[in-house]
């Protein structure tokens, strides 16, 4: 009984981190198709039918390039950045409720690595440790111009760190648990959180996007003219790492966006299929939902990028800490006054 | 040799090697390194205990945002030998009494201390819980989880109060 | 009408410093119709043109890769006179002149003809001034309808008569379209 559950949970997480990685990959797929419609282009197309393909090509192009090394006195640091930056960003997808559960051949199987009664925590936990990746290769690469990219890279993901954890304390308060497969659990059939926290919703996905260094909030790298920020001394595959990574961490945090505000993998009548249509074809339907509500949201922070040029620094940290935080306990007093009169006992 | 025993001590090998290093390292940024890995395998010592809630929020803190503060600070310094400040003989003289004092008050401690050998109380309570952590926290602690706040407060307003000050005297 | 009040283009905007207000700096609103322009542009024709597969249409008058021509009898016009290349602006053409033996008549239509005629593709820049400085009717850009195709080394981009003569063909064909 024990090995079964160790060699079903094995599969799983080898499932899900295999799904992340092919999403992180055909993201970069997705961005440039998105980036190319929304300029009247048709975008790759060559590599494979509709560019299918390129992904690989571009794998294969980081993987022959040469690894340049810089003359640093911080070589294993140098390594480690990247390495931390993508272990992080595979990290989250522990504690993700995927989908309810499963029977198969009479065993339940939840759809969950680890269910941990402080999911969100751990996901932000995870979340704060993936600034060192950052800041450990910036200042490795004993470049300054790397380095000031790194700071600011990291100041702008500790800021905004607030505000999202700020934002989700309102959530919190409603779900008054911290383990996102109860979080899903109550969102069933049309509770979303969304519906409840709209403002909520707002601070957290503009704070997402600037946690994935994104655009409006991507000033640390600045693709084109900034050369990269803080990956300008990284070559081959170690900048891949850091690509990669960004990509990623935008899927994580996607799935995180439609696990707490979007219902995760309920949707509107699931109770009726589980009954009519029995357990795993209603779970099913559960999972290709959450992939739906996932490429959605990925979908969405393409969009933004193509169309919002970047923040000046000083709008950005205005807009973190002038305006996100205080909205957010806003949200948070608002919150408070309704559960307490939904309660009675307000007065 | 059960699992814990084993994970418990690697753990430590790892806490004290990386508190040592931290003080040891010549290099300020490898050092800050060091503390956080230090602060990482502390947490580890809390997930041991089973305390998941301590531990994330341990990272989050300490790990996540008080030392990447540091780190900012001391790359931003970059701190090397040459200006390293030269401390006065009575300084160092007062920190090495000070540092004598207080390795003579925590021994004292460890030969007064005598392990408590004897059941846990099974509380029936879920301390996992952030439920009932807060109501623990807002009734049984209330007055240290206040005082803890304003001290939270004094500091921030000192913060404040230091970073405005200069601003006044450039102009 | 003063300077301040005019515009030319009926678009002119007054550019303000005030400050935002609270909901404006969180830039929101302008987010929200920024992406309902993008999204609108989601839907809209493509206009990338797959072009080994597909070429755009060129007008009559394209200028691409030169056509030393031939006449009615498949003779070669050219006289190498030189006035293209002394037209040239970018000094792309080089030649040498020869005369034409007794039995050669078949192939030259002047007593003097261009026994090497070099273009320089590298130098071109296609301003069709040889074309209009030719007194034979012998030089053309508008012709060919080719685009000079890229290469690895600088000598395969100078063509000779190799590549520059029309085809026989292509001048049999054009006397039977005369005589039709």
């Amino acid at each position: 009984m024990d090995q079964a559950i160790i060699l079903e949970k094995s599969i799983f997480i080898f499932t899900i981190f295999a799904i992340t990685m092919l999403a992180a990959m055909y993201s970069t797929w997705a961005e440039r198709k998105v980036a190319a419609w929304l300029q009247d282009r048709i975008g790759p197309n060559r590599a494979g039918p509709l560019g299918l393909l390129q992904p690989l090509a571009d794998g294969m192009k980081l993987f022959s390039k040469e690894e340049f090394l810089p003359n640093t006195p911080n070589k294993f640091l140098f390594v480690a950045g990247p390495a931390i930056s993508m272990s992080v960003a595979l990290m989250t997808s522990a504690v993700i409720p995927w989908g309810d559960k499963l029977i198969i051949g009479g065993r339940t199987v939840i759809l969950q690595a680890t269910d941990i009664n402080i999911g969100v925590l751990y996901v932000f936990g995870v979340l704060s440790v993936g600034v060192y990746g950052i800041m450990i290769g910036g200042w490795a690469s004993n470049n300054k111009f790397s380095l000031m990219s790194a700071m600011r890279a990291a100041s702008q993901m500790i800021s905004y760190e607030v505000a999202m954890g700020m934002s989700l304390i309102a959530l919190l308060m409603m779900s008054g648990d911290l383990s996102l497969k109860t979080i899903s659990e109550q969102q069933a059939e049309w509770h979303w959180n969304v519906l409840y926290q709209p403002l909520g919703f707002i601070i957290f996905l503009v704070c997402s996007f600037a946690e994935t260094n994104r655009t409006p909030f991507d000033l640390a790298e600045c693709e084109a003219e900034l050369i990269g920020g803080y990956h300008t001394e990284y070559s081959s595959m170690r900048m891949g790492f850091y690509l990669f990574a960004e990509y990623a961490s935008m899927f994580i945090s996607s799935t995180i966006l439609a696990v707490l505000y979007f219902g995760a993998y309920n949707y509107p009548g699931m109770a009726w299929a589980v009954e009519h249509w029995g357990v795993n074809a209603a779970n099913g339907i559960g999972i290709a939902v959450l992939f739906i509500k996932i490429c959605a949201f990925i979908f969405f922070f393409m969009w933004v990028r193509w169309t919002i040029p970047r923040f000046r620094y000083d709008q950005l940290m205005r807009l973190g800490w002038q305006g996100l935080i205080p909205l957010a306990i806003a949200n948070i007093f608002i919150t408070g006054v309704i559960i307490l009169w939904h309660d009675g006992k307000l007065f | 040799m059960s699992t814990v025993l084993i994970i418990f001590f690697i753990l430590s090998a790892v806490t004290l090697a990386t508190a040592f290093l931290t003080v040891f390292t010549k290099n300020p940024i490898h050092s800050a390194i060091y503390l956080v890995l230090c602060f990482f395998s502390v947490a580890g010592h809390y997930l041991l205990f089973n305390a998941q809630f301590l531990a994330v929020v341990h990272v989050i803190v300490y790990s996540g945002a008080i030392m990447i503060l540091f780190l900012f600070t001391v790359m931003l310094m970059n701190l090397n030998k040459e200006d390293e400040v030269h401390k006065p003989r009575t300084t160092r003289l007062a920190a090495g009494i000070i540092f004598i004092l207080t390795c003579l008050v925590l021994l004292a401690i460890f030969i007064q201390t005598k392990p408590i050998v004897g059941p846990y109380d099974d509380t029936g309570v879920d301390y996992q819980s952030i439920k009932v952590l807060g109501n623990v926290l807002l009734n049984e602690y209330m007055v240290p989880f206040e005082f803890a706040s304003v001290l939270l407060l004094v500091g921030m307003i000192g913060a404040v109060l230091l970073s405005k000050r200069e601003k006044t005297e450039k102009k | 009408m003063s300077v301040q009040t005019m515009s030319l283009s009926g678009r002119k905007k007054e550019v303000s410093n005030k400050k935002m207000t609270f909901w404006e700096s969180l830039y929101l609103v302008a987010i929200v119709k920024g992406l309902f322009i993008t999204i609108g542009h989601l839907f809209t024709r493509k206009v990338t043109v797959k072009y080994p597969e597909e070429v755009r249409t060129r007008a009559g008058i394209w200028r691409g890769q030169h056509m030393l021509k031939r006449d009615e009898q498949g003779r070669e016009n050219c006289t190498a006179c030189g006035l293209c290349a002394l037209s040239c602006p970018a000094e792309a053409i080089t030649m040498t002149a020869a005369e034409r033996k007794p039995d050669e008549k078949h192939l030259y239509r002047e007593e003097k003809y261009a026994s090497v005629y070099e273009i320089n593709m590298l130098r071109c820049i296609f301003c069709g001034l040889c074309e209009e400085a030719c007194p034979k009717d012998a030089i053309y850009l508008t012709e060919s309808k080719v685009l000079v195709p890229a290469s690895y080394d600088r000598e395969d981009f100078i063509f000779g008569k190799d590549k520059l003569v029309m085809p026989l063909e292509m001048a049999m064909a054009n006397a039977k379209n005369r005589q039709n």
